[in-house]
């Protein structure tokens, strides 16, 4: 399938900083047209894949390919891909114009080609009319919409973006989450896009690469990565929720703090050692003889869409969310439908758990 | 809050009418009036004069010269230090801007003795074998002495100008398809621009004026601007004359600082 075509191979990449290993082993495939978020905390190795991408690093391992091509060894200027900076990097020293014309005058591309193509440019980051200014006169998010102007007159295949919102203030951040979606969908690329920021790379990607420690904890898309963690370091880092040591009596029942779930996991083996996740508001609370765990609600916070409530049930905390609230207090029952139940295998070591237990 | 701020720049402000205006209106009293205090013009028109309009015009030349040499020695010095973030760029830089903890007129004292028809140079020459160096006394020596004198003040805006661009602009010029010369051209010069102005503010002023370098090393048969001024003050006691060619001196400075600080407006565009 032409939709499904590999146009970006990462292939066993590592990468040292000294004596600090940065990527290990990094196996990674960009599909043509995809948005692809690189996502994990910071100093997991995140803009340093980025920037081996783009050719400001070589691997000490390993091999990059763009479109079946090796070019880890190509300098920036000669890759068919642009990068946006996360300090948006404008030429302070020219005016908005040029900065956009920068990539196209360096091409010896026409004058009126270039013309044509700063507004088309600038009306696509509705920048309008902002030619003849200096980057120093424009706010944070005018300076980075036209660094990604600057970048995309190029026409390029992919378009890397490091933390392209890490600068901007919150409304103005989910502002401009909206509008890369727009322009990743007029201009038909492909966008690889680095975050910290777990909401913005649930809101934006069509895949999303969970990474920490400079390994690939998993892959997938928003909805699989959010329902489906497949490890604790990401069920953690994935939004709020209640990880918990388990035993797996056997395929579809799991013991969790001394009561039995029914789940709808399997193939674990009988009396396994697991951990589960389940997201606070997969977490139902019900009158004290309905629930499977009884507890009490500890702490009510009403956060707006629903109320947020911690039970003390069975020696856990349960982080909840409701639409209905229980006062502090209110002696409650605890229920979890099966499918909402989220079974993880158990890390043996701790460098097994940066590395996230393969199947 | 305001009126503490003005309390503690008055010092400054006294310093300033003490030692900056007072002088300064002196030299235009003296400049534009004759021995008997009345207004004249023919202490600045003396310039013109065949000795004095001659000194200029090697003063310009020599301080055009030595300020083109030291731009020539410290911008890839400084570009080459700026962009290696080597551990050792400070000491490096430190190690070109010692000499300047030595006094002015001790260096300059050196290179006297250094460069002296029967010194240390040119007997070192003689024991190679080599010809020796005959330039004690000329125009070359006098370049030498500014260059050597007024180098720091070159390296040090260029190199504060040239470490102060951000790496990411340099990376985004290679990543919108420049290379390493162009990424120079179009980026890195244009930025350093401003370092490069005060370099050049900073080694042609002192170079223009100077009496004691081409005292020294010019063994008096050639004479600066500066050494005609010093002659009127000190030897011919004419403080009207030597006054107003300091006017004419100081006007020069004024207009190349002027077109400088032009072009470096200007020069925001490189295509
Ligand atoms: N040029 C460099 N020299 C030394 N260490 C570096 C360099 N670049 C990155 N690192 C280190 O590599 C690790 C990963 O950095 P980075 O890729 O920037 O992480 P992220 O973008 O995910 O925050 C960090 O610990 C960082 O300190
Ligand atoms: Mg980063």
């Amino acid at each position: 399938m032409a939709k499904d075509k590999q146009l970006i191979k990462l292939d066993h990449i590592s990468k040292s900083f000294g004596n600090q290993l940065v990527l290990d082993d990094l196996d990674l495939y960009i599909r043509e047209n995809e948005f692809i978020t690189l996502l994990g905390p910071s100093g997991c190795g995140k803009t340093t894949t980025l920037r081996i991408l783009g050719g400001f690093e070589t691997p000490d391992k390993g091999t990059v390919y763009f479109d079946g091509q090796d070019i880890t060894h190509l300098p920036p200027n000669k890759r068919p891909l642009n990068t946006v900076f996360q300090k948006y990097a404008l030429f302070t020293h020219m005016t908005i114009a040029e900065n956009i014309a920068f990539g196209l005058k360096i091409k010896n591309k026409p004058k009126t080609y270039i013309q044509d193509k700063i507004k088309y440019a600038l009306k696509l980051v509705n920048l309008d009319g902002f030619e003849n200014r200096m980057p120093d006169s424009l706010s944070g998010g005018q300076q980075q919409r036209i660094a990604i102007a600057r970048a995309i007159v190029n026409e390029p295949k992919v378009l890397l973006l490091d933390e392209p919102l890490g600068a901007l203030d919150l409304k103005l951040r989910q502002d401009m989450q909206y509008e890369l979606i727009r322009l990743k969908n007029e201009l038909g690329i492909t966008f690889l896009y680095v975050t910290h920021d777990q909401e913005e790379a649930l809101t934006m990607s069509d895949t999303i690469v969970v990474m920490n420690q400079g390994y690939i904890q998993q892959i997938g898309t928003p909805e699989k990565i959010y329902n489906e963690p497949e490890n604790a370091f990401v069920a953690d880092f994935i939004g709020d929720s209640n990880i918990i040591s388990a035993t797996m009596i056997e395929d579809y029942l799991v013991e969790i703090l001394g009561a039995r779930f029914v789940s709808t996991d399997a193939g674990f083996g009988k009396n396994k050692p697991v951990d589960v996740v389940i997201r606070p508001e997969d977490v139902e609370l019900v009158k004290p003889e309905e629930g499977i765990i009884q507890g009490t609600v500890t702490h009510v916070i009403f956060k707006g869409v629903h109320y947020e409530m911690e039970v003390m049930a069975n020696g856990h905390e349960w982080l909840v969310q409701s639409t209905s609230m229980f006062p502090v207090g209110t002696p409650v029952g605890i229920k979890v439908d099966p499918y909402n139940i989220q079974t993880m295998h158990k890390p043996e070591s701790e460098d097994e758990e940066a590395i996230g237990v393969e199947e | 809050m305001k009126n503490k701020k003005n309390l503690l720049a008055f010092p400054y402000l006294l310093w300033s009418a003490g030692f900056i205006i007072i002088p300064l209106c002196m030299i235009f009293f003296y400049g534009f009036t004759d021995k008997t205090n009345r207004f004249t013009f023919a202490n600045v028109v003396s310039i013109v004069e065949g000795e004095n309009l001659k000194a200029l015009g090697i003063s310009i030349l020599l301080a055009l010269i030595a300020t083109l040499i030291c731009v020539l020695l410290s911008y890839p010095l400084a570009y080459i230090l700026s962009g290696s973030g080597m551990k050792q760029s400070g000491f490096m830089i430190f190690v070109f801007i010692l000499p300047m903890w030595m006094n002015f007129l001790l260096r300059t004292l050196a290179w006297q003795t250094l460069l002296e028809k029967n010194g240390v140079i040119n007997m070192i020459l003689h024991f190679l074998h080599l010809p020796v160096l005959n330039i004690i006394n000329t125009p070359y020596a006098i370049v030498l002495g500014m260059v050597y004198n007024f180098l720091p003040f070159m390296i040090l805006p260029l190199y504060n100008a040239l470490s102060k661009i951000d790496p990411s602009v340099i990376e985004a010029a290679r990543d919108l398809g420049a290379n390493s010369f162009q990424t120079f051209v179009n980026v890195i010069f244009p930025l350093s621009i401003p370092g490069l102005i005060s370099g050049i503010t900073m080694v042609s002023v002192p170079a223009l004026t100077t009496f004691v370098i081409s005292d020294m090393l010019g063994g008096g048969k050639i004479l600066l601007i500066g050494n005609v001024i010093e002659q009127e003050f000190k030897q011919a006691n004419n403080w009207h004359v030597g006054s107003g060619l300091s006017i004419v001196l100081m006007l020069f400075i004024l207009l190349a600082m002027g077109l400088t600080a032009k072009y470096d407006k200007e020069g925001g565009s490189y295509f």
